[in-house]
Parts: C-alpha cells; sequence; structure tokens
C-alpha cells in the first residue's frame, strides 16, 4: 500500500469503500474544482451516509415506474439480439446489418463473475480491433475498468457496438422520450457525459492492446423512444467536450496526494460503530442509526465529523444540488456568500466573496480593497439607482 | 440577471425577505384565471397521472389516472380535463368590441376578453405543450376513435403553450416565472424553481426568515414536488402499491394530498401578483392576447387544421423574428413602464437620467424651403452614459419626438431634438425640454420595426427542406385530418407502456 492510500484509508476509517459507477464519475465534473468532494471521492466515502450523519440528509432514489419503464425500454431494444437495433444503426450510420454479430458477456441468469465478464470482454474487443474495419460486432453487457485516483471501477455500458464505419461506438439506451426531434436537454446531457464515461474506459482498454484513442468514436449513440408511440430512434451525440472535462478530473483525482498533504494528519470521516453499519435500506433521506441496534455502540460524535468536513475546502455552488450528496451540508456552510447564489450573481456583484461585503461596498460604508476598487464603484452606482428608482416609484 | 437583481439577492439575504426588483405589475392577473396543476408517471413520456383544476379556489377539481399506462384510462383524462379547459376557454366569446384597423377607418372586431391559465412552474408550460403534442392528431372515428372533445383539448393546449413562448403573452402563466419577475429572494435562480421555497422567500411565515421557509419547503413530505414530477418516495411507498392494488379511492386521496398544497400556493402567487399595481403597458400586451385568441378561435370555428408538428423552415424564420421582435418591445415597455427595470439600463449606460442644464429651443439648420427646427439641450446626468454619438434617442415621455446624440461633455450629454414640435416655425410650448426639467433619454423602442422578408411558404428553398408536404393550408374539408394522417398512424397505435 502505497503513503497516499495509506492516507486515503485512513480518511475513510473503518467503513467499506463506496466503489464509483459511471454516474458518480459523471458527477465528478460538475464541481470540478471542490477539494472536499475530490478528497472523499478518493477515499471511497459512501457521502450520502455521511450527509445524513451530520443531519443534512438529500432525498434519494429514483421512482420505481422510472425504473421498470427504463428496464422494459431497454429489454425491448435488445430483444432478438439486438435485432431492432441493428435495423436503427443501419438506418442511422449505415452499417450493413447481415455482417454484423451478437455477444451477449452476461446471459441472463448465468451469473458471470465480473472479472470473468471483463476478461471475456477483453478477449472480444481485442478480436475485432484484430479482425480490421469490416464487419461488425455487438457487445451486450460488456464490462469495463477505468482507473479512478487509483482505484479501479467497473462501468457496465449498455452496448459496444464495435468496427461501425471502421470505428468503437459506444450505445446508450435511455428511456426519456424524444418528441418532434426536441428531448429534454438536460438529459441529453447527462446521458452524453455517462457515455463519454464509457468512452474514456473503452479507449483504456484498448490502449493497453496497442491501439490509439482514435479507435473510440467521440460521438455516442443515444438509443431513446420516439413521440408517443414507444418505437426506438437513433443520434449520434459528440462528447468532446465532456472527455475533455473528465479527463481533466480524473488527472486532479490521480494527483491526490498533493492535496491530502495539506489536510491535518489525523483527519479522518470515521463514523466509528456507525459507520461500519451496513446501509439502513434504501430509504432515501433516512437518518442513519447513531447507536448500532444490538451491540449499542455509540458512534462517533457529530461534532468531531463536522470538524472533519470543515477541515477540508469545499467550493459550493447551487449547481451542486443536483449533483453531490453533500449539497444540503455545504449550501448551510456557504450561507452569507455570493457564490451560494450562484455564479451567476457572485461575478455580477463584482467577484466580492460575501453578502456583508457587497453591502457595506454598496452602502460606501467599507474601504474597497485595491482590487476591490472597480467593484465597489459599480455596486455604488447600483445601490445608487435601486434606491432612487424604489423612491421614485412612491 | 444583472448586477441589480444581484444587489437586490444580497439585501433580500440580508433582510430574509425576498426584495422587490418591479415596482410595478408587468403580467396580466385575470379576473378569473383557471389554474392548472398537473401530474405525470414519472419515467413515462408525458403519462398524465392526476390533475387538480378549476377556476375557484375553494373548489378544486381532482382528476386522476387509475392505471396511468392504460390507453383508454388516459383518454378518458383527457375528455374530463377538456370538459374543464376547453369549455373555460371558449367562455370569452360572448362580448366583442371594436378596434381601428390598419388603415384609417377600418374598424375590426375581437373578443373583450381572453382565458388565463396559471401553471405553478415551466414544467407546467411543457406539460401543455406535451400533453396537446399527443391529443391535437387524435381521431374521433375510425380505429382508436378517441372522444372529439380530446383532438380539440389538444389544440387548444397547443395554442396555450405557443403563446406561453411569446414575451410578454399572459395567456399561459406559470406561476413561479411570474414572481420571479417581480421578486429577488436570498437563494440561487435553481432553487427558485420551488414555488413553495420561492412563496416561502416573498411571504415567510410569521417567525421564520425566507431562508428557513425555503428549507422547510425543501422537505417534499410537508411540500410535496409541484410537479409535474412526483417525489420519488412517494413512488415508491405510496403510489406503487395504490396503483398496484387498483385501489382508486386510497389514490384519490393519495394525490389530493400531493396536490392541494401546490393548487393553494398558485392561487396565493395569483393574489399577491394581483396586489401590484399594474404598469401602464400591461393592457395593452393583454389586448395582443386578445387578438391571438380571436385568430384562434375564428381558426377553429372556419374548421382549420391543428398546428403542425414542426413549423415548417419559412413558418420557424418568421416566428423567430416576430418573438425577437416582441422580446425587444416588451423589454422597452417594461423599462418605460417602471423605473426599477429602467435602472438595469442606466446602470449598463444605455438610459441616463438627469436634468436639463441649457436648451436652444429656437435652433434651426438649413434655409429657405429646407429649414428645419433641431433644438439642441444639454442634459447632465449622474449616470454612466455608454452610448456613441449618432445614436436615436427617445424620453419615454416624448415618444414622438427623436433625439440625437451629439457629444457627451463635461457639461452633459448634448442632443439635438427633431419632430414633435408642431408645424410652426418656432416650437409650440412645451414640446421642447426646458432648463430645469428632469427627464429620462435611452435607446429602448418599443414602437414598430419592418417585418423581415421571408420567401412565401410554397418558395421555400430545397436547403431548408423544400415546401412543406402534406400540409393544405387551405381549411378545405378534413384537413386537418389529411394533414395528421402520418403522425396519427404512428401515435394512435401508442401503447404507451
Ligand atoms: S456539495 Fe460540497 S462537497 Fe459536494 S461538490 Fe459541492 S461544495 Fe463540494
Amino acid at each position: 500500500m502505497s503513503d497516499v492510500e495509506a492516507r486515503l484509508a485512513r480518511i475513510r476509517g473503518t467503513a467499506p469503500v463506496r466503489e464509483h459507477t459511471a454516474r458518480t464519475i459523471a458527477a465528478l465534473t460538475t464541481n470540478p474544482g471542490c477539494d472536499r468532494r475530490a478528497v472523499l471521492d478518493a477515499a471511497g466515502i459512501d457521502k450520502q451516509k455521511l450527509a445524513g450523519y451530520v443531519e443534512f440528509p438529500v432525498p434519494s432514489g429514483q421512482s420505481p415506474f422510472a425504473i421498470s419503464r427504463g428496464n422494459a425500454f431497454e429489454a425491448q431494444v435488445k430483444a432478438d439480439g439486438c435485432a431492432g437495433l441493428l435495423r436503427l444503426l443501419g438506418e442511422r450510420l449505415g452499417l450493413p446489418v447481415p455482417e454484423v454479430s451478437y455477444a451477449d458477456l452476461a446471459p441472463a441468469g448465468t451469473g458471470a463473475s465480473l472479472d470473468a465478464r471483463h476478461a471475456r470482454t477483453r478477449e472480444l474487443l481485442a478480436e475485432a480491433a484484430a479482425a480490421g474495419p469490416d464487419g461488425g460486432v455487438l457487445l451486450d453487457h460488456p464490462l469495463l475498468r477505468l482507473d479512478v485516483g487509483g482505484r479501479a471501477a467497473y462501468l457496465e455500458p449498455d452496448l459496444i457496438a464495435v468496427r461501425l464505419r471502421g470505428r468503437f461506438h459506444v450505445v446508450e439506451i435511455k428511456s426519456f422520450a424524444v418528441i418532434d426531434g426536441q428531448a429534454d436537454g438536460r438529459k441529453v446531457a447527462a446521458a452524453a457525459t455517462q457515455a463519454a464515461v464509457y468512452v474514456l474506459a473503452l479507449r483504456g482498454l484498448l490502449a493497453e492492446l496497442g491501439y490509439g484513442p482514435e479507435t473510440v468514436a467521440d460521438e455516442v449513440v443515444l438509443i431513446c423512444p420516439e413521440n408517443f408511440a414507444n418505437q426506438p430512434t437513433a443520434a449520434l451525440v459528440d462528447v468532446r467536450r465532456q472527455l475533455t472535462v473528465l479527463t481533466r478530473q480524473l488527472s486532479r483525482l490521480a494527483r491526490i496526494g498533493d492535496l491530502i498533504a495539506t489536510l491535518p494528519a489525523d483527519l479522518t470521516f470515521d463514523l466509528g460503530a456507525a459507520g461500519a453499519q451496513p446501509e439502513p435500506g434504501c430509504g432515501g433521506g433516512e437518518h442513519p442509526p447513531r447507536f448500532s441496534d444490538d451491540s449499542a455502540v455509540p458512534g462517533r460524535p457529530v461534532v468531531e465529523v463536522v470538524g472533519a468536513l470543515h477541515a477540508t475546502r469545499a467550493r459550493y455552488a447551487p449547481e451542486c444540488l443536483d449533483a453531490c450528496e453533500l449539497a444540503y451540508f455545504c449550501r448551510d456552510e456557504a450561507r452569507g456568500q455570493t457564490a451560494a447564489l450562484g455564479r451567476s450573481v457572485h461575478d455580477e456583484l463584482g467577484g466580492v466573496p460575501d453578502v456583508a461585503g457587497v453591502l457595506d461596498l454598496a452602502a460606501g460604508t467599507r474601504v474597497p480593497d485595491p482590487d476591490q476598487a472597480e467593484a465597489a464603484e459599480l455596486l455604488r452606482l447600483a445601490a445608487r439607482l435601486r434606491a432612487e428608482s424604489l423612491a421614485s416609484a412612491l | 440577471m444583472s448586477t441589480l437583481t444581484s444587489l437586490a439577492r444580497a439585501e433580500a439575504v440580508r433582510a430574509g425577505r425576498a426584495q422587490p426588483i418591479a415596482t410595478v405589475r408587468h403580467v396580466h392577473v385575470h379576473d378569473r384565471p383557471l389554474v392548472l396543476v398537473p401530474l405525470t408517471l414519472a419515467g413515462e413520456a408525458n403519462a398524465p397521472l392526476a390533475a387538480m383544476v378549476g377556476d375557484d379556489p375553494d373548489k378544486p377539481r381532482l382528476l386522476v389516472v387509475a392505471q396511468p399506462r392504460n390507453r383508454d384510462q388516459r383518454f378518458a383524462f383527457a375528455t374530463a380535463l377538456a370538459g374543464v379547459i376547453v369549455s373555460y376557454a371558449d367562455g370569452f366569446t360572448a362580448r366583442v368590441e371594436a378596434v381601428a384597423g390598419d388603415r384609417a377607418r377600418d374598424i375590426r372586431v375581437r373578443f373583450a376578453d381572453a382565458p388565463q391559465i396559471v401553471v405553478p412552474n415551466p414544467g407546467g408550460v411543457d406539460f401543455a405543450r406535451l400533453f396537446g403534442r399527443s391529443t391535437r392528431f387524435r381521431r374521433s372515428y375510425g380505429d382508436y376513435a378517441v372522444d372529439p372533445a380530446v383532438p380539440m383539448l389538444g389544440r387548444w393546449l397547443t395554442f396555450f403553450a405557443e403563446r406561453a413562448e411569446y414575451p410578454g403573452s399572459c395567456l399561459l402563466l406559470a406561476a413561479t416565472e411570474a414572481l420571479a419577475l417581480h421578486w429577488a429572494t436570498g437563494q440561487s435562480l435553481v432553487e427558485d424553481q420551488n414555488l413553495a421555497a420561492l412563496l416561502g422567500w416573498i411571504d415567510p411565515p410569521v417567525g421564520l426568515t425566507g431562508a428557513q421557509a425555503a428549507v422547510l419547503a425543501e422537505d417534499a413530505g410537508t411540500w410535496p414536488p409541484a410537479g409535474p414530477t412526483t417525489d420519488p418516495t412517494f413512488d415508491s411507498t405510496v403510489l406503487a402499491p395504490l396503483i398496484q392494488a387498483g385501489d382508486v379511492p386510497g389514490l384519490e386521496k393519495a394525490l389530493t394530498a400531493q396536490l392541494e398544497p401546490t393548487w393553494g400556493l398558485v392561487w396565493r402567487a395569483v393574489d399577491r401578483l394581483r396586489a401590484l399595481p399594474a404598469g401602464p403597458r400591461v393592457a395593452g400586451r393583454w389586448d395582443a392576447d386578445k387578438e391571438a385568441y380571436t385568430a384562434h378561435v375564428q381558426h377553429l370555428r372556419d374548421g382549420g387544421p391543428p398546428q403542425p408538428r414542426r413549423d415548417s423552415a419559412t413558418a420557424a424564420a418568421q416566428r423567430l423574428n416576430r418573438l425577437e421582435r416582441a422580446q425587444a418591445s416588451y423589454a422597452a415597455q417594461r423599462a418605460f413602464d417602471d423605473p426599477l427595470v429602467l435602472a438595469e439600463y442606466r446602470l449598463a449606460g444605455e438610459a441616463f437620467v438627469g436634468t436639463v442644464t441649457a436648451a436652444e429651443p429656437e435652433r434651426v439648420e438649413g434655409a429657405g424651403r429646407s429649414r428645419k427646427l433641431r433644438p439642441h439641450i444639454v442634459v447632465s446626468t449622474a449616470d454612466p452614459v455608454r452610448l456613441a454619438p449618432g445614436t436615436a434617442l427617445v424620453a419615454p415621455t416624448r415618444s414622438g419626438q427623436k433625439a440625437t446624440l451629439i457629444a457627451i461633455t463635461g457639461d452633459g450629454v448634448l442632443l439635438e431634438l427633431s419632430g414633435g414640435m408642431g408645424r410652426a416655425a418656432t416650437p409650440a410650448p412645451g414640446t421642447v425640454p426646458e432648463v430645469g426639467e428632469r427627464i429620462c433619454y435611452s435607446s429602448l423602442t418599443d414602437g414598430y420595426q419592418p417585418v423581415a422578408d421571408f420567401p412565401r411558404r410554397e418558395d421555400t428553398p430545397w436547403t431548408h427542406g423544400g415546401p412543406p408536404a402534406g400540409y393544405d393550408p387551405a381549411p378545405v374539408g378534413d384537413a386537418a385530418d389529411a394533414a395528421a394522417t402520418d403522425t396519427v398512424a404512428a401515435d394512435a397505435a401508442e401503447e404507451w407502456s
């Protein structure tokens, strides 16, 4: 175990490692500048549980209707060895359908182990890569690996289509509808980021086999139901921007050693006995037990855990609310800061970090620092215009 | 957003409650609006789950789809919703008013009022658009026939949703957006999307700050989401078992509990807005809404086809051009109505308020027949003027007169005036601002701008998709159905599960 790994293990404490998924890796891109999350993620800490422990639980969980609908649509698309999907890819990407073969790496009920699936995925990709540009293979239930802060995360793309126009393509199946050519932009963006994680992982695997990144297309195939008739449609989505952001954040996590070197040596997010407990079911928003039921061993005092959180530098922004389980805690900590009102508000207030400072500068009761002179002038003018306009309307 | 509204947010943080960013109301509030709170089933493409709807706060009508994936039940819901919405929307045709037409002495007639639907948030507007889309092409005969009220509902919802994109239109309002036009909270725009939290800042309960009220409002147990998406925990613990069991009374009770808090909030938002004094130009924009309403009713009466699925290239370009012009004129109107909105332009240097310090009212240019009155005035101002010489300016109080910026000097802004001074050799009394007068000038205009020239529909170049196919603009016979055939073929067979 390296020094960094030992440090991270100590920071995590007795709790089991929280493994990354494509979704948690995608979430890394929302607030890349946050040290707090970088440390917690690198240490594999369960942030959901941590947030509940410090009494800022966030609602979680997906509707069972959304889950069953997603599963049903995926099953529909993949039915008959993806016959319908192949037809769609043929129409959309110009791939001659009969030449494509299909391989399921984890047929239902076989219970193949993760390592076995990953090895098999690697084997089939090696074959396909060596086979040259003609012919294609669809890999169902492939298993990829991505290095996240020194630990391997296992990832399960919906499908990998091999050798469409000579390149590997990641295929992502989503059940949100495309209506008259329009889809919910936020959902498309989330799907694109998630697919970009798979592209990176696929590139990593092919690099091990000696192939360059261009072997994997930086466009992914997104399959969604069209209109209200529940028939799938396909679209190509460019994920180059997402790849750039992801790569940057992953390399930041890889250099986590620099960051932890600046933290107190005894820093830990160990929750004591409570932390070692398994997840209390899937009920989101519940407080985890402060005492384990049978042994009545007390957990670590909450103030200590809060203290540990304060020892790491956060960078709260309203976008965290959608992306990070600690959002309510960090929002509370950030009260009175202009960034908590939104990045654009922070910028429009001249980058002055705190609300009190803004109001004092606007009222002319605080002498601005030299680098705040311009902001102060703008704020004073804004305050004058605001007061004058409110008065003139009376 | 701007520095001014951001400053108001900072003030709201300190004050513990929302701060005004408007001094007058910029939306029309109907005497009898219809409130609609829709809920959809998670994961599905706009599958209705329930709605609370009505024009009386004390008498909400609850509509529930007990099996949201069942096609017949879904259309039974659409029929019932049509019963409320179509009859409300149809109900403003009894009285007409005469207005001046485009040419002198032309008189046109339009309906004297129009309907107004209020939904909780932009998601409610999306619901109207999508539900309109999924119902307006249905047929009341043949395979997959539906009640004739269903396509009619679709055409009305589509009309409302399309108008909602039009800047300044108030036929379909989202409560969160209407409120956010008038108040700045001490939280972020993201959090302002939550109607309960937004009203918590605007009207905090006694003893609570806005921030505290907003945090309480985030508890889905007390304040269920304002829709159309439901709370996932509610879905798994309450809704799924009830749907599974087919327990209709249980569903109605549970969904009432989910909808009622939002129903109350939307009406509170309506009351809060109504209490503000209306801006002078609000009535004019409502007149435009009445025109649109009149045209839509006329189109329906003439047997016109339903709105197309997608605009042709020409129609889309025309629409974009119309929206851009409406946006500019809406922004100008609000600034003219409201000193607090105008202040945004003053801060940006595009408008200024000052005092006339010098005037040369009888200044002329040219001689003989080309002799023209061109008075000069100097306006001294403390505002940061960022307008280039040569820019045409107008004072909201003197809209018939153009002021050209000549120079910005140490004394103030030198302006040359033209127009609006009468026909005599010297300006009519009071037509030139006098020394000592406080006046505002800006580059904003809400006047007429020529419509850009577009090819007619049949001349659409092929690079833009060619002439629209399968769409007969003439309202002949079953044109509506002809237009919709391909859609009906695909959509009528849908299973939605
Ligand atoms: S919520 Fe807190 S820990 Fe999470 S990303 Fe935001 S600032 Fe960082």
